[in-house]
């Protein structure tokens, strides 16, 4: 039996996040269970939804070229972008963090280009790889190299994109650097106590301090990958020759462009499972690798 | 031996500095391309090597892409999407993180527990049944379904204000209650003037990722008279394909606002980066 006033501490709990537990009901919970009913079924939101049992899984595994297509290309930016950028955004960090003549000003440059709007960016990049009076190219051609058809080789669109992303690295580099400022001063000057070189202190003080905002990120940057979009609808659309028709881009024109939402909600639900997978894969592998001061996983 | 380590030392924070300033001025290039295109005449457009600071300089696509473009328009619609949603934000997210930082109930940690697994949920798994329930109700091509929503809370944000809440000593609240203060009362008067740089960082995060948000306005608005500034600049690139200089102004005029706005804010941003970096 609970007490009177364990009563109305739950009471009083419920009650301030009932905002919340609405919003969990109404936008979480109720469109996964209904996204799962409508992938069993043939839906094009004007007729009702017409039940047809597994029809749009196999559709979608065995009949459907573009679909798995969609999965190879998201799958191939989520192996080659999120560790590039990761590292990167990590780099850059701890190179900022030392000691540099004009230091929060550079910060800042590198910062700027993340909070541009994605529309703003697509559009740029797409001039900057522009195969015939791009930027890109002029560079290439200064260098004396040849030119390339950054989006309209379906080689070269993946790597393109990827490498547009890296302009944005500054939104993970900023995090990294809250993260490197909280690593205790007296680890480092122990370590010099023993003759530590900087690559050393580095590897055996740094990355480890700082494992934890690593590994969040890594796990968002996951997520996030798989939910690649808007440069890929913008700049090309899922071109050149599909090269570019990522898994959610592929769902978005199922769902919204030929209104199957029966066949886009069981692409959803495929999307969901693979998130849901890589989550635990990555967390379960993470006590290996991430480090929690005070040995407690928060 | 003391010399030659001083002398490596130099070497090094002088190839440093090399390195960073020719970085950041790889970083800064695009935009200096940019404005340098919507500067260009046609002719200019074509010269190989590319002019990097044409001669002469014309203004005449900001004009075009100004008149072209309803920007003042598009520009309300997205401010009345930001407005609301930060105040839909800030409303929900106070009450919900105060239920789990500031009152010992039984259930509380599951209940954080499921929220936190939300933030693994991609938008594309809920949008579909979300878009048919707000086409039923009428709502497809108006703000609602880009605004009502955050009165319910949004996890990320729940989030990082419950851990602002967290660092808040229960003694304050306690010598609150001690008085005969209501939650309620110890919220608004004891917590929130405390957590006013994490209400900042919210509300500041808030609006750059409604301003810059595209799906969303992209499902839900088909009216032309709606469109934000994302979706406007989007169609209007679809419909001016290759006409650089034009696109380039516009876009230049797009980002302008938020570059004000991050200058404007600096504090308040590299307040929120550290918040966000607490966690781990």
């Amino acid at each position: 039996m609970l007490t009177r006033t364990e009563r109305n501490y739950i009471k009083r709990g419920l009650l301030f996040i009932l905002p919340w537990l609405l919003g969990f009901l109404a936008f979480n919970l109720y469109p996964l269970l209904a996204s799962f009913y409508y992938s069993f079924t043939s839906y094009n939101v004007l007729t009702l939804p017409e039940w047809i049992g597994f029809e749009n899984y196999k559709e979608l595994f065995f009949n459907d070229s573009l679909f798995l297509i969609s999965l190879k290309n998201t799958l191939y930016y989520v192996v080659v972008a999120v560790p590039l950028y990761l590292v990167a955004g990590v780099f850059l960090a701890i190179l900022l963090n030392l000691k540099v003549k004009g230091m929060s000003l550079l910060r800042t440059m590198f910062y700027i280009p993340s909070i541009v709007p994605i529309v703003a960016t697509a559009i740029l990049w797409r001039w900057i790889f522009n195969p015939q009076i791009g930027l890109m190219n002029a560079l290439l051609n200064k260098v004396r190299l040849p030119s390339i058809g950054w989006l309209t080789d379906p080689f070269w669109a993946k790597p393109s994109l990827i490498l547009m992303g890296l302009w944005g690295i500054g939104g993970g580099m900023v995090i990294y650097l809250a993260g490197l400022q909280d690593v205790p001063q007296d680890l480092y000057d122990a370590a010099d106590v023993d003759g530590a070189n900087w690559w050393q202190k580095t590897i055996k003080i740094t990355i480890p301090m700082i494992s934890p905002v690593i590994f969040f990120n890594l796990i968002m940057g996951i997520i996030g990958a798989f939910q690649y979009f808007t440069q890929a609808y913008i700049m090309t659309n899922g071109g050149p020759l599909n090269a570019t028709l990522f898994y959610s881009l592929y769902l978005y024109q199922n769902a919204f462009t030929f209104f199957k939402m029966g066949y886009a909600s069981a692409q959803a639900w495929i999307l969901f499972i693979i998130v849901l997978l890589a989550t635990v894969i990555v967390f379960k592998s993470s006590a290996r690798f991430v480090f929690y001061q005070g040995g407690e996983l928060k | 031996m003391k010399a030659r380590k001083g002398y490596a030392y130099l070497t090094g924070r002088v190839l440093l500095h090399i390195f960073l300033y020719f970085l950041v001025l790889i970083f800064l290039l695009p935009f200096f391309w940019m404005v340098s295109t919507s500067l260009k005449t046609d002719e200019q457009l074509f010269i190989i090597p590319p002019q990097w600071i044409p001669n002469p300089i014309v203004f005449g696509h900001y004009k075009e892409a100004v008149s072209r473009i309803p920007y003042l328009l598009y520009l309300k619609n997205t401010l009345i999407i930001c407005i609301v949603n930060i105040i839909g934000v800030l409303f929900s997210s106070m009450l919900v993180a105060y239920g789990f930082s500031k009152i010992p109930w039984r259930g509380r940690d599951i209940f954080f527990i499921i929220m936190l697994s939300t933030l693994m949920l991609p938008y594309q798994v809920t949008m579909i049944p979300i878009f048919i329930v707000f086409r039923k109700i009428n709502w497809v091509g108006t703000f609602k379904p880009l605004t009502i929503p955050s009165f319910f809370g949004n996890a990320f944000y729940i989030f990082l204000l419950r851990q602002f809440f967290m660092t808040i000593p229960l003694e304050l609240s306690d010598a609150a209650k001690i008085d005969g203060a209501g939650d309620l009362n110890i919220l608004l008067n004891i917590i929130l003037p405390l957590a006013k740089p994490a209400i900042a960082t919210i509300a500041l995060f808030t609006f750059i990722s409604n301003w810059n948000d595209f799906l969303g306005p992209l499902i839900y608005l088909n009216d032309a008279s709606r469109y934000t500034i994302s979706l406007g600049l989007q169609q209007f690139q679809s419909a001016y394909d290759t006409q650089w200089q034009n696109l380039m102004a516009a876009t230049t005029i797009s980002i302008i606002p938020i570059i004000v706005i991050f200058f404007l804010a600096q504090k308040t941003f590299v307040e929120g980066i550290t918040l966000t970096g607490i966690k781990g």
